[in-house]
């Protein structure tokens, strides 16, 4: 029953570049079948034969025929994927897929595992990074709804956002409130009011506002006190005119009604800003150095503009860069390691050598990395390319339902078309082998690479 | 590339750290200094850049341990704050909910045995690949080569309609037989791989003693196979637990596991959070605990999974 191996060739282990030993080549000389050779076969074969190969070709007979699979149509499920909005918009954004994600990833594979030679804790970094691999599209899913939740009070990455807009752009803090007394403001550009009567250093000035949300007012608010006259400069109060549970006069500050803070006033003169004040927890502000001339007292828009509320990450139009972000955030770590192990397999010689010549990090890396590194660069890249073209769970759990039609790939119309409710298996069958025909190229790849390396 | 094809205990180990370029030669104060700040801002990008990859699944823990409430209210952030909102409500309420008790035994019976069985029926293929004889040998693997990249999609419908006519449509034996076949091929191309590197003397040793193939595949191969069969149970298993699609559409009924009731929550999601983010820990704290034990096998199981 046992052969005695006919076919010579030392022991490949002690090689590592060698791969595995070469299988003997002379095919005409083996047996056809043994008993052996079928038992220890069988299993995998009777699998891969029932549920993968018989399906595939299953598939590509049924995606020439109707819905239901009765009847032969031809081309025209394939005509109905090229020209149906649906698939149109699946195929466009898996091309942007193939054409982004796998390069962003690769990029940032690539400079992690290089910065990582200059570190002492790269394998708690590696560890870190690479933790992502381990866990689900559909965990992943859930932790980047919660991260691009669109609400910035919820959603983390909009609450960064805002955090960091409104360093730079102060937040508004009376969002819609507007002047009980129209006569004495009215709009000013930028969305703000502006009196239309003119003060002189040594007025005071009583602002009411109205529309004012409770939830707006600062605990650190007081009553309001009236203004009191200050010489060279002029001074006002900003109050809410507003008693709650009824009682108080309009226009009047009133005992309990409340100062309101934080408003910044501006003296305009001549249509430019020549003072600007805040208001204190009492309303009150003081304009100072007016010179001579009346000014004409200015709530500037950034007092009650609508807040910036970041942006709606999961929206029609964000949604698939979204997902692609959190893509990269999930492989990134596949393409460190794979790179990073390239990398401790380049020799230091060369490096070393180029750094004596005197090159620059940069052209060490540009001219001698990178270049030692493409074959483990091109299998990253074609491995991401074939694992985004087949992207899914990711797509299928981020993106709300809302989102779903602007974000599909061609995995979910497939699924969607088979068993999502269209029930159109010829649909279904044709988006499958598109999806098929897409990685063919990939694998000529492997096989010609693994054929170069039994050579 | 050689990555895929030489034996897994001779590639780098990832897991550890890279030797740095020692016995650097003799270099001027100032590129020193100039090396040592860069490394510093080195270390301090990397840094942030860790944290910033920790960030979402810590927001994922803390979320889970928040009432239903406290997340409609504001983000998780505000936990670090206030400690007292930290609960352990939500993974009680987790333990009472049968469906996804369920599900989570659902992903358990059907991940082990799609792992056991890809494990066994491969490395009994891969063995006939590296150490049998017979016809057309060379080609029969290029096919499994070629296998290696078949999107599940094109074997979802005629399958589905397979498991119909023999009743296996919804159960777990299906959707494990289905895990099973599309496994084999990476996992009879990573271990015929590494068998194929056993020295040659070993096997024919045995032979000459009159062992059956059998026992030489017993005796000798799986045990000399162990860190390559490390690596694809590993990987095998991250692979079914973590899938949904396969689930999605060959399990039914009482044999969901825990990624398909969990994507059926999502529908709701912001009124859903409690349950989501605790199901969602849940699921992923079985891979981490496997990724951190096994990680050395799991990072072999990738570098030379690099096609699938």
């Amino acid at each position: 029953m046992s052969e005695i191996a006919t076919g010579g060739g030392a022991a490949a282990v002690a090689a590592p570049t060698a791969g595995p030993e070469p299988l003997p080549p002379e095919e005409g000389r083996r047996p056809i079948l043994s008993w052996t050779v079928v038992a220890f076969l069988l299993p995998a074969v009777l699998l891969l034969g029932a549920i993968v190969i018989y399906p595939l070709l299953a598939t590509i007979r049924s995606s020439f025929f109707n819905a239901s699979g009765s009847s032969w149509v031809g081309l025209h499920n394939y005509k109905t994927m090229f020209t149906s909005d649906a698939t149109l918009t699946a195929i466009k954004n898996n091309a942007l897929w193939v054409l982004i994600a796998p390069v962003v990833v690769t990029a940032i594979g690539l400079v992690f595992a290089v910065l990582l030679e200059r570190i002492k804790w790269a394998t708690a970094f590696k560890l870190v990074v690479f933790m992502p691999m381990a866990i689900s599209f559909l965990a992943a899913g859930i932790i980047f709804r919660l991260v691009y939740d669109a609400d910035p009070d919820r959603g983390l990455l909009n609450a960064a956002v805002v955090g960091v807009h409104d360093i730079f752009a102060p937040a508004s803090h009376y969002p819609n409130a507007r002047p009980r007394d129209t006569q004495l403001l009215g709009a000013a550009p930028g969305g703000g009011y502006q009196t239309t009567k003119t003060y002189n250093p040594g007025d005071t000035a009583e602002i009411g506002l109205l529309a004012v949300q409770a939830a707006d007012i600062p605990s650190s608010a007081q009553n309001a006190v009236a203004p009191t006259s200050a010489a060279g400069s002029v001074t006002g109060t900003v109050w809410f005119d507003f008693t709650r549970g009824g009682g108080g006069v309009q226009n009047q500050i009133d005992p309990t009604e409340k100062g309101l803070p934080k408003i910044r006033v501006n003296a305009v003169r001549g249509g430019s800003v020549v003072a600007n004040a805040t208001t204190d927890n009492q309303g009150r502000f003081t304009l100072r150095g007016l010179g001579s001339g009346g000014v004409q007292l200015r709530l500037a828009g950034s007092n009650f503009g609508t807040p910036f509320h970041g942006a709606d990450w999961l929206g029609p139009t964000l949604a698939t860069w979204s997902i692609m972000a959190a893509y990269v955030w999930m492989w990134a770590g596949f393409a460190m390691v794979l790179i990073a192990a390239g990398l401790a397999a380049i020799s230091r010689e060369a490096l070393e050598a180029a750094r004596v010549d005197g090159a620059t990090e940069w052209q060490v890396f540009r001219r001698v990395t990178v270049p030692l590194l493409s074959p483990v660069l091109l299998v990253v890249l074609v491995t991401l390319v074939i694992n985004v073209l087949k992207i899914f769970d990711l797509v299928f759990v981020l993106a709300p339902p809302s989102s779903q039609d602007d974000a599909t790939v061609l995995a979910r119309e497939m699924w969607t078309a088979t068993f999502g409710g269209a029930n159109d298996q010829g649909l279904g069958s044709a988006l499958a082998i598109f999806l098929f025909v897409l990685v063919l190229p990939a694998m000529i790849f492997n096989i010609r690479r693994f054929r170069r390396d039994q050579a | 590339m050689t990555t895929a094809t030489a034996p897994a205990a001779e590639r780098p180990t990832p897991g550890a750290p890279v030797s740095d370029a020692s016995g650097t030669p003799r270099r001027g104060l100032a590129t020193r200094i100039v090396t040592r700040l860069g490394s510093g801002v080195v270390q301090v990008v990397l840094a942030l850049v860790g944290i910033f990859w920790l960030v979402p699944t810590i927001g994922l823990l803390f979320s889970s341990l928040r009432s239903a409430s406290d997340n409609a209210n504001n983000g998780w952030w505000h936990a670090l704050t206030k400690p007292s909102q930290l609960t352990f409500d939500n993974y009680q309420k987790l333990l009472d909910n049968k469906t996804l008790v369920r599900s989570f035994l659902n992903t358990v019976l059907i991940t082990v045995p799609a792992t056991l069985l890809v494990v066994i029926i491969g490395s009994l293929a891969a063995y006939a690949f590296a150490w049998l004889e017979f016809r057309g040998r060379d080609w029969a693997f290029i096919v499994v080569v070629a296998l290696l990249v078949v999107p599940i999609q094109v074997a979802l419908y005629p399958v589905a309609t397979l498991y119909g006519h023999i009743g296996l449509f919804g159960t777990i034996p299906g959707v494990v037989l289905f895990h099973v076949s599309f496994g084999l091929p990476f996992a009879i191309f990573l271990l015929r791989n590494f068998f194929a590197g056993i020295p040659r003397d070993l096997l024919e040793a045995a032979r000459m003693d009159g062992a059956s193939e059998l026992r030489i595949f017993v005796r000798v191969i799986l045990p000399l196979g162990l860190p390559a069969i490390a690596s694809l149970g590993i990987f095998q298993f991250l692979w079914v637990w973590n899938d949904l699609l396969v689930a999605l559409v060959f399990a039914g009924g009482n044999a969901k596991p825990l990624t398909v009731t969990l994507q059926e929550q999502t529908r709701a999601f912001s009124s859903n959070i409690d349950v989501l983010a605790s199901g969602a820990f849940l699921s992923l704290i079985v891979p981490l605990i496997v990724f951190f034990s096994f990680q050395r096998y799991f990072v072999q199981g990738v570098l030379a999974g690099s096609v699938k």
